[in-house]
Parts: structure tokens; C-alpha cells; sequence
């Protein structure tokens, strides 16, 4: 696949929130405001290239070299978590402006499921070093998309006249489906 | 607590996915089909209740700084043998689930649960309360897989229910119904059970 396709199949036709269900949880829990959506988008952004970019480079110089490829998912969960408390002190000392703007989100982002997803799916599909960091900060973009998007809809909804029950959760659940089924209209353009 | 309030607490009142809404994720993607969801259901309570024991064994001597490193690497450790396990004994359901195997690691659920009660709590008790959540789990993406099903294929675990001539609405199996039916579901929840406990 093309760089150019990988880049739009990521964000649009196979975004990884509404077609693929990755970050689902950080999707829905801090989606009730533009500002924190986009304190989560950047700092998801952020982590999850980085983290592609180390496993893979883990994957082939360390698990692949001496045939330890069972232990992938224990060995990658440690690399994210310590990369982000890295980057939680780095950006703290570096650049604190960008810390204190999404400082809160960032321990959240371990258990963001989209991090781990990401990586290991670069090395399933096989894609190479340019390959595979090119997907994973588009498919971060998508995540970014989809919760600005989710986030701008809630806030109007929050002065709408909604029905007791599908108050909060449900609205939203059923917001993201009719967005998933716009978003599938995308399919067919790579 | 009681081992009774335990069990009632996971499977209705504080039920993980229409209640805490946690672990969604695995939720709306396997759920496609009502076999993919048990499959998905054995995996994540047997996952739950093995790191929720461990991790209440070895709760008294964790160090309280690096304790999520820790029960990280507890829970990793079992997906990872769930995974093998899966991978030698049910080829078709370890490709069906795909990258949802090894995603329980962070499924917000198990790590919630290790931290909010296994560290807490004793032995037997952090295995009947993973037990009894990984069964709440079980129930609702058993309900949501079997609905979409009949709704998206008109068929359960592949045996068609309606005859050639039924036109099924293939929207339910695709992403979109996840999300919708999902919202209904925890709208009926909110509806008729949740106000039986506020009183």
C-alpha cells in the first residue's frame, strides 16, 4: 500500500475509532468537552508514533534476532508504560506549557488501548520503519478527528431536550454510531 | 462485604459495561457474532479471575509506588497464556478475535479490578469478584452478540433462524449497530433495572 492511500485509509475509511473500535474508552469518557478532546487528542497523537516507532524497532532487533516473539505483548505493554512516564518528565521539565495543557491525560494514555493496538497491528501487516510511523500518527489523526468531532456534538447536546433515559452514555453511543455510518461512506475510496 | 453483594454487584449493580462502562472496546468489536462474544467472554473471566488471585496473593508485599507496573505484568502474563492457549486448542476463534486477544491487557476492566479490590481484599473473595465481574462482562457482549446477529444475520452461532427469504439488515453486524444498539441497550438498562437500586 502507498503512503498516500495508508494516510487516508487510516483517518477516513478505516478510522480506528469507528470502524475499528480502538480507544473507545478515552473516546467516551473525555469527549464531553472540545478542550480536554483536544488536550487527549495531542498527547494520544504524540504517544502512540513514538511508541510504534520503539517497538518495532524492539521487535526486529531484539524479540525477532532471538526467536522471542511470545513474549510481544508483555514486553510491549512495559515499553508504553515506561515511555509514558518518560514523556510525562520530559515534556514537564522541557516544555511545561504543553505538560500543564495535557498533563492529566497523560498517565491515562497506558491504558488506552489504541496504543498497543497500533503497534502490534504495524507489525502484523508488515510494514516497514517509514511505514509503519506514518500509520501510526494517522491513525492517532483519526482518533484526533473522531474525538473533536464527538466532543463538538456533546456539547450541543448538552443544552438539547433529550429523552431521561438515553441521557449521558446512550446519546452519545448512538451520536457515534450515525457518525460511524457517515464515516463508511468513505469505504471504496482506497 | 458479602460474598452474595459481591456477586450481585458484578453481574447487575455495577455491571462493567452498562454501569462503568469500561472495556468497551473489545465490547463493540467482537461482538459480531454470538459465538465470537462467548469466546471473548471465556477468555476475559478466565484473564480476570487468575490476575485478581495473584494479585491479591502478593498484595501484602507489592510496593504501593510501582504497584501498576506490577499488576500490568500479572495481567500480561496471563493473556499471554490465554493467548497460546487459544492459538493451539481454537485456531478458528484466536483468528476470529484477532488483536482483541492480546488488547486485554489494557482493558480498563481488569486493571480496574486488580486496583479497587484485589489489592484490597482477600484471596477467595478477589477470585469470586472477578468472577462474578468477568460474568457481567459475559452477559451484556452475549446479549449484544446474540442480538446483532439475529437482527444483522438472521442467524445464531451460524444456524440460520429465518429461512432463505429473510432480507437481514446488515448494518447490525457492521460497525455502526455496535455503537447503536449498545446506546439502546444501556438506555433500557437506565430504564428498568437501574431504579430498582436507587431506592
Amino acid at each position: 500500500m502507498g503512503l498516500f492511500a495508508l494516510i487516508i485509509s487510516n483517518i477516513f475509511v478505516n478510522n480506528y475509532v469507528f470502524a475499528r473500535f480502538l480507544g473507545i474508552c478515552p473516546f467516551l469518557g473525555v469527549s464531553n468537552k472540545m478542550e480536554t478532546a483536544t488536550g487527549m487528542g495531542l498527547a494520544v497523537t504524540f504517544v502512540t508514533t513514538f511508541a510504534s516507532v520503539i517497538t518495532y524497532i524492539i521487535q526486529k532487533a531484539v524479540l525477532d534476532v532471538f526467536g522471542l516473539g511470545y513474549l510481544q505483548t508483555i514486553v510491549f505493554i512495559l515499553v508504553i508504560a515506561s515511555l509514558v512516564q518518560f514523556v510525562e518528565l520530559a515534556l514537564k521539565k522541557m516544555i511545561p506549557t504543553l505538560y500543564s495543557a495535557m498533563g492529566v491525560y497523560l498517565p491515562l494514555i497506558t491504558t488506552n488501548c489504541i496504543v498497543l493496538g497500533v503497534a502490534i497491528l504495524n507489525i502484523q501487516e508488515g510494514y516497514n520503519l517509514i511505514q509503519t510511523t506514518v500509520s501510526a500518527a494517522t491513525a492517532a489523526l483519526g482518533f484526533f478527528l473522531a474525538l473533536v468531532l464527538v466532543a463538538s456534538l456533546r456539547e450541543k447536546m448538552e443544552i438539547a431536550d433529550i429523552p431521561e433515559a438515553l441521557v449521558g452514555f446512550p446519546i452519545t453511543l448512538i451520536a457515534a454510531g450515525l457518525m460511524s455510518i457517515a464515516f463508511s461512506g468513505f469505504a471504496g475510496l482506497v | 462485604m458479602k460474598i452474595s453483594s459481591i456477586i450481585r454487584n458484578g453481574l447487575v449493580k455495577e455491571n462493567p459495561i452498562f454501569v462503568q462502562l469500561i472495556g468497551m472496546c473489545s465490547v463493540l468489536a467482537v461482538s459480531n457474532s454470538f459465538k465470537n462474544s462467548i469466546g471473548m467472554s471465556v477468555a476475559v473471566i478466565a484473564v480476570l479471575t487468575l490476575s485478581n488471585i495473584v494479585i491479591s496473593i502478593i498484595r501484602k508485599f507489592t510496593p504501593d509506588k510501582i504497584r501498576i507496573p506490577i499488576f500490568i505484568v500479572v495481567i500480561a502474563t496471563f493473556v499471554t497464556m490465554t493467548e497460546m492457549f487459544m492459538k493451539a486448542y481454537m485456531q478458528p476463534l484466536y483468528q476470529a478475535l484477532g488483536i482483541f486477544l492480546p488488547l486485554i491487557v489494557v482493558n480498563c476492566l481488569i486493571l480496574a479490578r486488580a486496583e479497587s479490590f484485589a489489592s484490597k481484599n482477600g484471596v477467595f473473595k478477589s477470585a469470586i469478584d472477578g468472577l462474578s465481574m468477568g460474568l457481567g462482562y459475559a452477559v451484556a457482549i452475549s446479549l449484544l452478540g446474540a442480538i446483532r446477529e439475529i437482527i444483522g444475520a438472521g442467524s445464531i452461532w451460524g444456524i440460520s433462524l429465518f429461512g432463505e427469504s429473510f432480507q437481514p439488515a446488515a448494518i447490525f453486524v457492521a460497525p455502526p449497530g455496535a455503537f447503536i444498539l449498545l446506546g439502546i441497550l444501556i438506555a433500557l438498562y437506565n430504564t428498568f433495572i437501574k431504579k430498582r437500586f436507587a431506592e
